[in-house]
């Protein structure tokens, strides 16, 4: 999609256009000249829906986690827009954009850096309700209520942080992120950093709380397995760009780019006769920098098809010609001139 | 602790570690990281060790290997060709390590040494257990680059470590462990810090080094995926006990421990009609200080009863085979999946609406 239009479509929460950002690579020394820039998203255009889980998945350093804090403001952006209810944030001042905050929340990845350890959990939880103003009308109820809905005994409220476990501290981190009733939240690997038996807790609290509370999820992982799980619609990236993007079921039944057929691939299955039996797509190499990433289709480099099955003219266009992200029926969209769907699981 | 007799050893018996355990004394008390574990490995095979932080699976391997803290106390016994090697000492343990047993750890970045070059490092492993001059050392380094898929190998042996990507030092540490033919190879979570493209090549390069050299393996990993395409037996760990042991059929698809069935009903899966609910394993695994008595999973196991928590049930056979389990009740476990034991708890509705009304 390049459309740079608001979008007005109905149903659509939060919407980002041709999101492009840059980070400068500075030289060492004392004057930090400018000498190059990581371009870590590049063009990226999202639509997350109400109620919906939209799945943002890609490897480590194609830009997913900075998509995500592109579309709360968190960072500035190089250029494009995010839209919430049809008002740009992008314009908004600081302090214009504090009110919409309450709307938009996220939880982090590691649930060790992310809570402050010398405030009780009480505390860490009553802060944003505090910041805006909410505390004095009944706060103290509100951080009982709110550890009891994600799992936790609010006689524990007292405690600091380093008292629980992973699992628990992101059950806090998910309470402080629910304090202000947001309509979007924002999570960013909230499970990679769990146990398995753990994780598949703190999964269920996020498909109910999605439920209860009508919230809108923007998933961001690297665990295709588990946003298969969790995600209505999937979106992958590589190297700052979203290469497909469809309905999960779309996505996991039918993967066209190579790149998402590898990444689907590559997941183990935890079942050793398939594990034994099915076709594996493998890449070879490694991620190229962003610094300075490939002419025309910037997943040429490790692309199977590209070294195996096309002819050097057909590899011409993928030198030559970046291709574009186009509608291969009913919304699933995906970024290869030789695109072809495979069934992978 | 005595070595066997020379004669009477199984030449394919490469390890045995026999109730093995370790314990960490701390300000807390005793932390006892491993509570009796035995097992065997014999040639060419490849054993998983599977359970979460802290079941004691790394630890066990680091005691055979002899890279525990001073302070750690190990009782128990671990041969290797059927000599004990736990209570040698560091010069004695150096002529087996690398040499019978090499380690691959999870992060390549701090098992390498960033001063020297991955040629240098990988020649040095030769150089230590072998008579060789180091030119000869440097094109076996090269060889071995070249065995475990790293382009250029040529090239790439002068490169530093910073210069390699984390796909590809951790290749270079597969071609250190399998520079001196070891006959044991342990992996302790090689792939955990790498992406899943670089996952799947970096297990073709482990796959490459066990062919090469014939080397059983031990895989010790909490991803269950990773196992089951990997190893032909699984041990799996809780709370530094082997609660469940078996081929990795047996684990997967006929699990008798209720902790085996907990981990895969918690799995989200792509390989199947998506649910509603995962069934999760509800609370947390034990401190490892001042144990209660009784079976250790008993606290978050849903058909516990009394004599679970009197009495720590022992790794029993099932089905009369190789397959062993210790549950009191593993019988009841025959074809029960983890939705028949495990449910996903549900949401307070009442707090949901208190929750709504106060906005």
């Amino acid at each position: 999609m390049t459309t740079t239009s608001a979008p007005t479509g109905t149903g659509t929460v939060l919407s980002a256009r041709n999101l492009v950002k840059h980070f400068p690579v500075r030289s060492k020394g004392l004057i930090k000249r400018k000498i190059g820039e990581v371009h870590a998203v590049c063009d990226v255009s999202l639509d997350l829906r109400e109620r919906e889980t939209l799945g943002l998945v890609g490897e480590s350093g194609c830009g997913k986690s900075t998509t995500a804090r592109l579309l709360l403001s968190l960072i500035p952006v190089t250029s494009g827009e995010v839209h919430y209810q049809g008002k740009s944030l992008t314009t908004l001042s600081r302090a214009e954009m504090r009110p919409v905050r309450r709307d938009l929340q996220i939880v982090f990845q590691d649930p060790f850096a992310s809570l402050d350890p010398r405030m009780t959990v009480s505390e860490i939880i009553a802060e944003p309700l505090r910041i805006h103003g909410l505390y004095n009308d009944g706060g103290r109820n509100k951080v009982r209520d709110l550890l009891q809905v994600v799992g936790l005994n609010p006689e524990h409220g007292n405690r600091y942080p380093h008292e629980f476990s992973g699992g628990q501290r992101q059950r806090i981190g998910v309470a402080r992120a629910l304090a202000l009733r947001p309509k979007v939240m924002v999570l960013d690997e909230p499970v990679s950093a769990l146990d398995v038996s753990i994780q598949a807790g703190v999964i269920n609290l996020f498909e109910e709380l999605q439920e209860e509370l009508d919230l809108s999820y923007l998933f961001v992982s690297h665990d295709l397995s588990v946003v298969r799980h969790i995600a209505d619609r999937v979106a992958v990236m590589y190297l700052g760009k979203i290469i497909e993007e469809g309905t999960t079921e779309q996505l996991f039944a039918a993967a066209a780019h190579p790149y998402t057929q590898a990444l689907i691939s590559a997941i183990p299955l935890p079942d050793p006769r398939k594990e034994r039996t099915r076709q594996r797509i493998l890449v070879t190499g490694d991620v190229p920098s962003p610094v300075n990433p490939p002419s025309g289709c910037r997943f040429r480099t490790r692309c199977p098809k590209f070294a195996n099955q096309l002819t050097d003219s057909d590899k011409q266009r993928c030198i030559n010609e970046e291709p574009v992200l186009t509608d291969r029926g009913h919304g699933h969209n995906s970024a290869c001139h030789y695109a072809e769907a495979l069934k992978l699981v | 602790m005595s070595a066997a007799p020379p004669g009477a050893h199984d030449p394919d018996l490469l390890l045995q570690i026999d109730d093995l355990t370790v314990g960490f004394p701390t300000d807390d008390g005793l932390v006892q990281a491993v509570r009796g574990v035995s097992y065997e490995l014999r040639r060419g095979e490849s054993l998983g060790i599977v359970g979460e932080s802290g079941s004691g699976k790394s630890v066990t391997s680091l005691a055979v290997m002899g890279l525990l803290p001073q302070t750690a106390k190990i009782t128990g016994s671990a041969k290797v060709h059927g000599r004990e090697v736990l209570g040698l000492s560091d010069a004695a343990i150096s002529k087996i390590r690398g040499n019978d047993i090499a380690m691959i750890f999870q992060d390549p970045l701090t098992s390498l040494n960033p001063a020297f070059t991955v040629g240098f490092q990988l020649a040095e492993a030769v150089l230590v257990h072998r008579e060789v001059t180091k030119k000869e050392a440097h094109k076996r380094a090269v060889e071995l680059l070249d065995l475990v898929g790293i382009p250029f190998p040529e090239q790439r042996a002068h490169a530093y470590p910073h210069e390699l990507s984390g796909g590809m030092r951790q290749r270079v540490v597969i071609a250190i462990a399998m520079a001196n033919n070891p006959s044991i190879i342990i992996a302790d979570e090689p792939t955990t810090a790498l992406d899943v493209t670089v996952q799947a090549q970096v297990m073709e390069s482990l796959q490459a080094a066990r062919r090469e050299t014939g080397a059983a393996l031990i895989l010790i990993t909490h991803d269950l995926g990773v196992i089951a395409g990997h190893v032909d037996r699984v041990n799996v760990m809780y709370a530094g006990m082997l609660v469940e042991s078996g081929t990795v059929d047996d684990i997967f698809y006929s699990p008798r421990m209720p902790y085996s069935l907990g981990l895969l009903g918690s799995l989200p899966r792509m390989d199947e009609a998506r649910h509603e609910r995962l069934t999760p394993i509800l609370g947390t695994p034990p401190s490892l200080v001042n144990m209660p008595p009784g079976c250790p999973f008993a606290p978050r196991c849903p058909m516990a009863e009394d004599l679970c928590r009197e009495q720590e049930p022992e790794l029993r056979p099932v089905d009369g085979g190789p397959h062993a389990a210790a549950c009191h009740f593993s019988d009841r476990l025959e074809g029960a999946s983890p939705a028949d034991l495990f449910k996903a708890p549900t949401l307070d509705a009442d707090l949901i609406a208190d929750l709504e009304e106060q906005q």
